[in-house]
């Protein structure tokens, strides 16, 4: 059964001017995670506030958990969890008080508020920090109990928009852990981000979307091969620059691309590590040292070059950017 | 019902626990009214010749009283418009909760703030010699007046907070309209000294009305008011009645309305 449908949404701004969604179409399987992969003004945050409720398209239909959302908005509500890009909580409250207050909104009572604030304070590491105000909490521990808030009644359907964009890397880890433990649990997810390997690492399934349209669909891994998979690169010194590429070529079967200025060469290969050993045995028998040696992996950046043909990152994220900033903080 | 009842009153334990969270808002939202009463009562309590029993003060409790509460339209309209740029609002809006619920909660709890201050206010008017004639039931309903326009002043600055999203806007807003509806009025100084226009202005100025029908509430004959000979300044009381009503009944309808759709 499809927990998410929607199709094909539209939603204008600024008469007509701005389409932040253009004919958005997706699904999502039950018990399954969708990644939704986009660069910063690609419609991620739209679609979401459309399917939670927040948001009417100018047209356009979309069903959650069964429940069509235009028509039975307040139905939808009962079910779903949303955790925005933002934290959206009351800084001047602690955090104990902030998921007791949403209990009640969840029409829990008052005991069976405490009593979930407790469990979800818990399985979030938040314990001790519980009778702290939100504003002295760190970035990660925001959104921490931002996506405990929206698991107080255990929804169907949970929407996360961006979950870790702004984490430093150890709060990356612990979010990743945190939604990990979820989706065994077997919630439905929806998952916005902006890197392919968070949605690689999350993900069942990704949508890759640009300019308020879904480009590409798949597997993490299909969409990297549809950009050529991974490369080899290796930097040698300028007098050996030739043997070298000799030696990759004969184990990638492509002809090496070859940057003299960086003293750089790289090609596609197949079995990545496997590859990796080859070259390094050959260069080593022909008494070659490379300075620096490995396999990269495609990108967000070169799945939306090859899929859009242009980069969409940098010009967006200025006027995109700029918009969020003045809306909130 | 009793689920919207009850959504309502979660809405408003927030704010006061947000008191008890930050004393320090509080006490600020008290001291500036109370020094508000100190300043007047001295500073121009000996240029104002009142001409009434019990000096200027007895005219300038009802007049600050009324100013204060006029301000629950900012404290609302800060306030909503600090919780959408957070992204609260929209927290709120995913919740499966009646619709008016945050916008009454906020109304009430910033009702309640009032009662709190106007405590503070009424004993630091005593201390100065502030001496309400009318006997308790008057006095009494002189404060439910006062709690009564701020609730409505309130809704149009739930309408404000939600339709400018940003703290800082919000407050510049307010304090640049409300500021100049408190002083074109009758509160500190008598009508008289304005120009015609803006005499009449100010007898129709809901303040006028409220700091009018408190002074007579609380005994204090308004010889500040009433010199264009107006109808409001003559039934102060009904008159404030009736603005109380219209406000209500036309800005809670609209700001439920926009809370409904506030992002578009
Ligand atoms: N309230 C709004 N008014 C005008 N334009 C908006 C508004 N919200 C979003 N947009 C525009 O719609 C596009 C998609 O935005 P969004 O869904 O927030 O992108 P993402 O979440 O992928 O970064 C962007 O170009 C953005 O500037
Ligand atoms: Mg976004």
């Amino acid at each position: 059964m499809k927990s998410i449908i929607a199709q094909n949404l539209v939603k204008t701004y600024d008469k007509g001017t701005v389409k932040a969604l253009d004919g958005l179409s997706l699904e999502v399987e039950e018990g399954t995670v969708l990644g939704l992969l986009g660069p910063n003004g690609a419609g991620k945050t739209t679609t979401v506030r459309v399917l939670a409720t927040l948001l009417t398209p100018d047209s356009g239909s979309a069903t959650v958990a069964g429940i069509d959302v235009l028509k039975h908005p307040d139905e939808v509500r009962k079910v779903i969890g949303l955790s925005g890009q933002y934290a959206a909580l009351d800084e001047t409250l602690t955090g104990w008080d902030n998921l007791t207050m949403f209990g009640r909104l969840y029409h829990l009572n008052s005991a069976a508020s405490k009593k979930r604030a407790e469990e979800l304070l818990e399985k979030f590491s938040l314990t001790d920090a519980a009778k702290r105000p939100i504003r002295t909490y760190s970035g990660g521990m925001r959104r921490r109990l931002d996506l405990a808030a929206s698991l107080i009644v255990k929804p169907k359907v949970l929407f996360l928009d961006e979950p870790t964009t702004g984490l430093d890397p150890r709060g990356r880890m612990e979010m990743w852990g945190v939604i990990d433990e979820l989706v065994k649990g077997g919630v439905t997810l929806l998952l916005t981000t902006q890197y392919l390997e968070e949605a690689d690492h999350l993900a069942d399934s990704i949508a890759v979307i640009d300019t308020g349209k879904v480009i590409a669909r798949g597997t993490a891994d299909e969409l990297k091969n549809q950009v050529g998979g991974e490369r080899l690169e290796i930097t040698v010194e300028v007098n050996q620059i030739a043997e070298a590429t000799k030696l990759v070529e004969q184990v990638s079967g492509a002809t090496p691309t070859v940057d003299a200025g960086i003293r750089k060469i790289s090609a596609p290969v197949s079995n990545g590590s496997a590859s990796l050993i080859q070259v390094l045995r050959l260069l080593d028998d022909a008494k070659i040292h490379p300075l620096d040696i490995g396999l990269k992996r495609p990108s967000l950046d070169d799945v939306f070059i090859s899929l859009t043909g242009h980069v969409a990152e940098v010009v967006s994220e200025v006027e995109a950017g700029g918009k969020n900033a003045t809306k909130r903080k | 019902m009793l689920q919207s009842v009850s959504d309502f009153l979660v809405i408003t334990k927030r704010q006061l626990l947000q008191m008890i969270r930050i004393p320090e808002v509080l006490i600020f939202a008290t001291i500036q009214p109370a020094m508000f009463v100190l300043l007047f009562r001295y500073v121009f309590g000996g240029a104002i010749d009142s001409g009434v029993d019990g000096g200027y003060v007895q005219l300038l409790m009802p007049g600050i009283f009324v100013q204060t509460v006029a301000f629950t339209l900012a404290a609302t309209a800060v306030g909503l418009a600090a919780d959408m740029q957070k992204g609260l609002i929209d927290r709120f809006r995913s919740l499966p909760i009646s619709r008016s619920a945050v916008v009454i909660g906020r109304t009430v709890g910033d009702t309640l703030q009032n009662v709190v201050t106007l405590v503070v206010m009424g004993l630091v008017g005593f201390l100065v010699g502030w001496r309400p004639s009318s006997g308790p039931v008057k006095i009494f309903l002189g404060f439910l007046f006062l709690l009564a326009f701020g609730y409505s002043m309130s809704w149009i600055g739930v309408l404000i907070g939600l339709s400018v999203r940003e703290e800082r806007v919000a407050q510049n807003l307010v304090f640049m309209t409300v500021f100049p509806l408190t002083f074109l009025s009758n509160a500190f100084a008598p009508t008289t000294g304005m120009p015609k226009i803006l005499q009449y202005f100010a007898e129709w100025n809901p303040v006028s009305t409220m700091v009018a029908a408190c002074r007579e509430l609380f005994g204090t004959e308004n010889i500040f008011g009433a010199t264009a000979n107006s109808w409001p300044s003559q039934n102060p009381i009904l008159m404030s009645l009736i603005y109380m009503v219209l406000l209500v009944a036309i800005f809670a309808p609209i700001s439920v309305r926009k809370y409904v759709r506030v992002s578009k």
